[in-house]
């Protein structure tokens, strides 16, 4: 038995009609339309996310918080021209926020209603009727699932969710199909792209990291960095970004309860413009620093190791 | 083993002659984990790197010396050595990577002194050729650069870090550079054997070197808080609390006045009061402050937390703690302002013991947990045994940490088995894995 492309054999399973074409002819096309909406990817970033749309596999985007995982779904949403649907986890999702519901009110209703005056109504016909797809909300998955235009499917923060209900997710990854037992299975019209993103505050499953491509996204050097300052932070001097970029790396270097995330050093980049500063002085970033460091001790470690005094 | 299915699978759907396609798939389906990374790059080079055609060891040794050979006379060697060190120190200056991997490959050529068949590992090689370079100096003159007498703190702090960074991205060109020989002398096996590094969670405390210390500390932090986040998820989770009628009527509405959805009170259950007394001599310091720092971390979890260190004099460091949101900043100052010597600075455990008793133990209650931390090396001082007996008799439960292995408990001068009948449990921990599977038990 030869082996099948991924996504034919995927397309097999689905029962689609013709085998979607791949969204990116490789990986600098990718990065080339990522970058046309303002996203720059590293060689790991475009080269993974070239694969998994090639092996029809979802992407386990991990990485400390403020590192652009999200923005890569967003990004890639944009690029395509796709709806972005996003499920944001937390502690105790459940299957009635993450997959569907059945709307109770509605079905009540729909018994209250269907009583005509004097006769009782066939239980088989009404039981078939409040089990329809109308009367089913469809929350983030089913929706990702049952969609026909395209979609990116972003579930975001999956660490925050308990390990247990992670299975909640392992049909979706791996068969793109949901189960309802009064309606039967549920197949997705079309091969979504898929991302899920972590902060890594927990380890999760090997389940779930089996059915994904796995991409570490760590802080950026200093040169890419510098290059996302200047995208993300209009008319600030490329000298600046520089040296906003090596300020951040030295603080990240030192051991803080939370190094400065990239989001922050965009914010601290455009407060810097906003405050018409073309370079940085001692006194400029000691007054600035709470911008970049959340932590009043990490404050006071990093204006006691770079300038040797108080804050 | 799946994933290596998942890899070859992968591997038959890409073009595998294009290179950072090929590693990237291998690394997208093996690698599941941020901390393994590095070890997938060290192991993906062992196997996989860009062999240059250059024939063996021999022929790779000899090839740079004989070009320099043609090109001077009787000052050839000491001239070259100079000149390779300026067109090194140019291609750190100007950031030119092709330069930097360049001088890479002549400096192993010349200063490692890679000799076939020789078991040495490829730590000692590096060593050689960064000695010969004396990168040190150079780190220094490229950090000068572009400074001068008007330069603040700031600009030498920036200079200084852009030149490390520099001068560790060209280690790591050397480091790949003499794997590459070794591989080629050797074979990709042997070499896969003798890279193989730890995990931090794994390396024992008490011997590791500087370098896996230094991991340690880094690891210590990130582990501590996804321990926290761990046990307080947990503790959300445990049994339901009572029923919350006011609540499952409210969400009964919904559904026609019908309970379909009972909600319960969260839970409440009791937290523990930990105190910790930690031995803090030599060797046995830095379990101490690793302990110290994982247990506070996670002091949520527990609703008193006391710490106590001692040598043969005993302080209490609870206000340390209490004092400052970092953990890992209060573990410093312990080392500067704890009172722990009290007579000739050899451990003294009887002693420590004894000054807790009569300070202390009156407030010990029967919720309290005690740990002490230490290898029970006594130096010969009285035991006194019978002070931990009375210690335990008014707590919950007493449990010793030993971070030395279970075949040296009691050699020497270690009274472990005196004071192990008043422990409930004595536990060999020697890894932070060991200590955060301990410590995370304890709630």
């Amino acid at each position: 038995m030869s082996a099948l492309d991924p996504r034919e054999e995927l397309t097999q399973r689905l029962g689609l009609a013709e085998v979607p074409p791949v969204r990116f002819a490789s990986p600098d096309q990718l990065r080339t339309a990522l970058a046309a909406h303002d996203y720059l990817s590293s060689d790991a970033i475009s080269s993974v996310t070239f694969l998994a749309d090639r092996l029809a596999k979802p992407v386990l985007v991990e990485g400390p918080a403020g590192t652009g995982k999200t923005a890569l779904a967003k990004a890639v949403a944009d690029s395509l021209g796709a709806r972005l649907i996003r499920l944001q986890c937390y502690e105790g999702l459940d299957e009635s926020k993450a997959l569907y519901e059945w709307n109770y009110r509605k079905q009540l209703l729909r018994i209250q209603a269907g009583r005509p005056e004097g006769s009782a109504e066939v239980w088989s016909e009404l039981e078939e009727d409040i089990f329809a797809e109308e009367f089913l909300l469809a929350r983030p998955l089913l929706e990702a699932i049952t969609a026909t235009d395209p979609v990116v499917l972003l579930i975001d923060e999956v660490d925050r969710v308990e390990l247990e209900t992670e299975a909640l997710l392992l049909e979706i990854l791996s068969e793109y199909q949901v189960s309802i037992p009064e309606l039967g299975t549920l197949r997705a019209r079309q091969i979504p792209m898929v991302f899920l993103t972590s902060n890594n505050t927990r380890e999760l499953s090997e389940a779930l990291k089996r059915r994904c491509l796995y991409l570490h996204v760590g802080y950026p050097d200093v040169e890419r960095e510098r290059d996302i300052i200047i995208s993300r932070v209009p008319g600030i001097a490329t000298a600046l970004a520089e040296q906003i970029a090596q300020v951040v790396r030295t603080l990240r270097l030192m051991d803080l309860k939370k190094s400065p995330s990239v989001s922050e050093t965009l914010d601290w980049a455009r407060t810097l413009v906003i405050l018409g500063r073309e370079e940085l002085g001692e006194d400029l970033v000691v007054e600035t620093l709470h911008i970049l460091l959340k932590y009043q001790s990490d404050i006071d470690k990093a204006t006691r190791e770079i300038f040797g005094r108080a804050s | 083993m799946s994933e290596t299915v998942d890899a070859a699978r992968a591997l038959e759907s890409i073009d595998i002659a294009d290179q950072p396609l090929f590693r990237a798939a291998l690394r997208a389906t093996l690698v599941k984990s941020g901390d393994h990374q590095s070890a997938f790059d060290t192991a993906y080079d062992v196997f996989f790197a860009n062999r240059r055609d250059e024939g063996d060891l021999e022929t790779m040794n000899a090839a740079p010396e004989s070009s320099s050979r043609d090109a001077g006379a009787a000052e050839s060697p000491q001239r070259s050595g100079a000149e390779l060190a300026d067109q090194l120190f140019d291609a750190l200056r100007e950031h030119n990577l092709r330069a930097m991997r360049q001088s890479a490959t002549e400096a192993v050529a010349r200063y490692a002194g890679i000799e076939p068949g020789r078991p040495v590992g490829g730590a000692y090689y590096l060593y050689r050729t960064i000695r010969q370079l004396d990168l040190e100096e150079m780190e220094r003159r490229l950090s000068a650069l572009g400074l001068g007498e008007s330069s603040d703190a700031l600009e030498e702090r920036l200079a200084s870090d852009e030149a490390h960074q520099r001068i560790e991205d060209f280690k790591a060109m050397v480091e790949s550079e003499i794997r590459e020989r070794l591989v080629r002398d050797r074979g990709a096996e042997a070499m896969a054997e003798s890279v193989r590094e730890t995990l931090p969670e794994d390396i024992d405390v008490m011997h590791a070197n500087r370098e896996e210390m230094a991991q340690l500390e880094r690891a210590l932090r990130p582990l501590s808080r996804k321990l926290a986040v761990r046990l307080a998820r947990k503790r959300r989770r445990r049994r339901r609390g009572p029923i919350d009628l006011r609540h499952t009527m409210r969400s009964s509405l919904s559904t026609g006045g019908v309970p379909i959805d009972v909600r319960f009170k969260p839970p409440r259950p009791a937290k523990p009061e930990i105190v910790v007394i930690a031995d803090v001599s030599g060797s046995v310091a830095s379990f101490a402050r690793f302990t110290l720092h994982l247990v506070h971390a996670i002091s949520s979890q527990f609703s008193q937390v006391r710490s106590f260190v001692f040598v043969d004099g005993l302080d209490e460091v609870t206000h340390l703690f209490a004092q400052s949101d970092d953990p890992a900043e209060a573990v410093e100052r312990i080392t500067a302002e704890a009172d722990v010597i009290a007579v000739d600075g050899h451990s003294d455990y009887g002693r420590a013991f004894s000054t807790f008793a009569t300070h202390y133990a009156s407030q010990l209650t029967r919720r309290t947990t005690v740990l002490i931390l230490g290898d029970a090396r006594n130096n010969y001082h009285p035991a006194q045994a019978n002070v931990l007996e009375d210690i335990r008799s008014r707590v919950k439960a007493l449990y010793w940490l030993n971070p030395e292995p279970r075949s040296y408990w009691n050699s020497g001068d270690s009274i472990l088995s005196l004071y192990s009948p008043h422990c409930d449990d004595v536990l060999e921990c020697r890894t932070l894995r060991q200590l955060e599977s301990f410590v995370g038990g304890l709630t």
